[in-house]
């Protein structure tokens, strides 16, 4: 797995996918849809041999919905893979069982966001409160929401 | 060869010749005679000790509490961010808070001020509030840095408490981000000037 350049992921991903990459370097920009998401990380996982975790964020694009991003990396042959499903509703199937270090990330995402992850684990808060009310990272989240008084 | 000249030995000094504690005990014998506000101050002091009951020193029950309080404000380590480093310095050797009676303690039980060094988040607030409630009365608390005072760069933020004052009631602000510790000792220094006062001022 040491030589892998990006340009042969991109044609196995098309191959086995039917999905066009973007290739910039080593770098390889997929967008996923919600079906094979979950399909197509155990592909970056095995065949693609993207063993580390980077991170998964999201993004919202207002009337357009949301859209969760997720970065692994291959560290022996330096390659990057960035993969992106955008979502009907606030829903995504989880990559905790591709990787266990989504676990997190997933929460976190949960908070700032309301994206239910399916599948999750351990599916709650992380960084706020448990009895916080709405998701802050939200473009829609009224920023001086008044709190409940403290104890 | 080049000849190195001789060095010049010093001999050690003698120490039964080192006068010192004579020349300091002359001179405090001078000074005692001198001392003319001495001098007056101990005839005061004898001629009122020669009227009935002039041995007790009489004064307010006030000044004497709250002399003993502002003379030992013990603070709980609250750090919560980057003010708590500058807390640290403040109490440690150099700038040395100590010297006004101010031990940094562990335990809020034993504590009479609260210094609230850092960003308050929504989060944190109850625990701050009962760390509060945990103090034994009379108890007073010290707004350390932009972020406790009114929530500083993160004021428009979804998490961060809008000022400590929100939570619990504060006696003196220290402004800066984060403040020397010249300016947090500028606001110990006047929160025992409010101790000094304290009944005075009001009950809390």
């Amino acid at each position: 797995m040491t030589a892998l350049a990006a340009s042969d992921a991109a044609v196995r991903t098309r191959q086995q996918f039917g999905l066009e990459a973007v290739v910039e370097n080593q770098s390889l920009t997929v967008a996923v849809p919600a079906e094979q998401w979950q399909a197509f990380a155990a592909f970056a996982h095995e065949a693609l041999g993207c063993r580390f975790f980077n991170f998964l964020t999201a993004v919202d694009w207002k009337e357009q919905g949301l859209e969760v991003v997720c970065r692994v990396d291959n560290l022996e042959a330096r390659l990057t893979v960035v993969m992106r499903v955008r979502l009907a509703g606030a829903s995504c199937p989880t990559l905790t069982g591709v990787w266990r270090g989504a676990d997190w990330m997933e929460r976190e995402c949960y908070d700032m966001f309301g994206i239910t992850f399916e599948g999750h684990p351990d599916h709650r808060r992380i960084l706020l409160g448990d009895d916080w009310e709405g998701h802050p990272l939200r473009k829609d989240y009224a920023v001086d929401t008044p709190h409940t008084p403290y104890r | 060869m080049e000849v190195k000249p001789p060095v010049p030995q010093v001999p050690p000094p003698v120490w039964t010749e080192f006068k010192d504690l004579q020349e300091f005990e002359k001179y405090r014998q001078v000074r005692s005679d001198d001392d003319k506000t001495s001098n007056t101050l101990a005839s005061i002091a004898d001629a009122i000790h020669h009227i009935p009951g002039g041995w007790i020193v009489t004064t307010s029950t006030d000044k004497i509490f709250n002399w003993a309080r502002k003379s030992s404000i013990w603070p709980v380590t609250f750090g919560l961010a980057c003010c708590a480093i500058e807390m640290m310095a403040t109490f440690a050797s150099r700038f040395d808070v100590e010297r006004f009676g101010m031990v940094p303690w562990a335990s809020p039980r034993h504590s009479d001020l609260m210094i609230v060094s850092g960003t308050v988040t929504i989060k944190m607030a109850p625990m701050l509030k009962r760390i509060y409630d945990q103090m034994p009365d009379p108890k007073w608390v010290v707004s350390m840095g932009s972020c406790a005072n009114s929530g500083g760069p993160f004021r428009h933020g979804y998490h961060v408490v809008k000022g400590v004052d929100r939570v619990v009631p504060v006696d003196v602000y220290v402004p800066g981000c984060p403040p020397t510790p010249d300016s947090l000792m500028y606001g110990l220094l006047k929160l025992q000037e409010q101790v000094a006062e304290f009944q005075k001022t009001g009950t809390k």
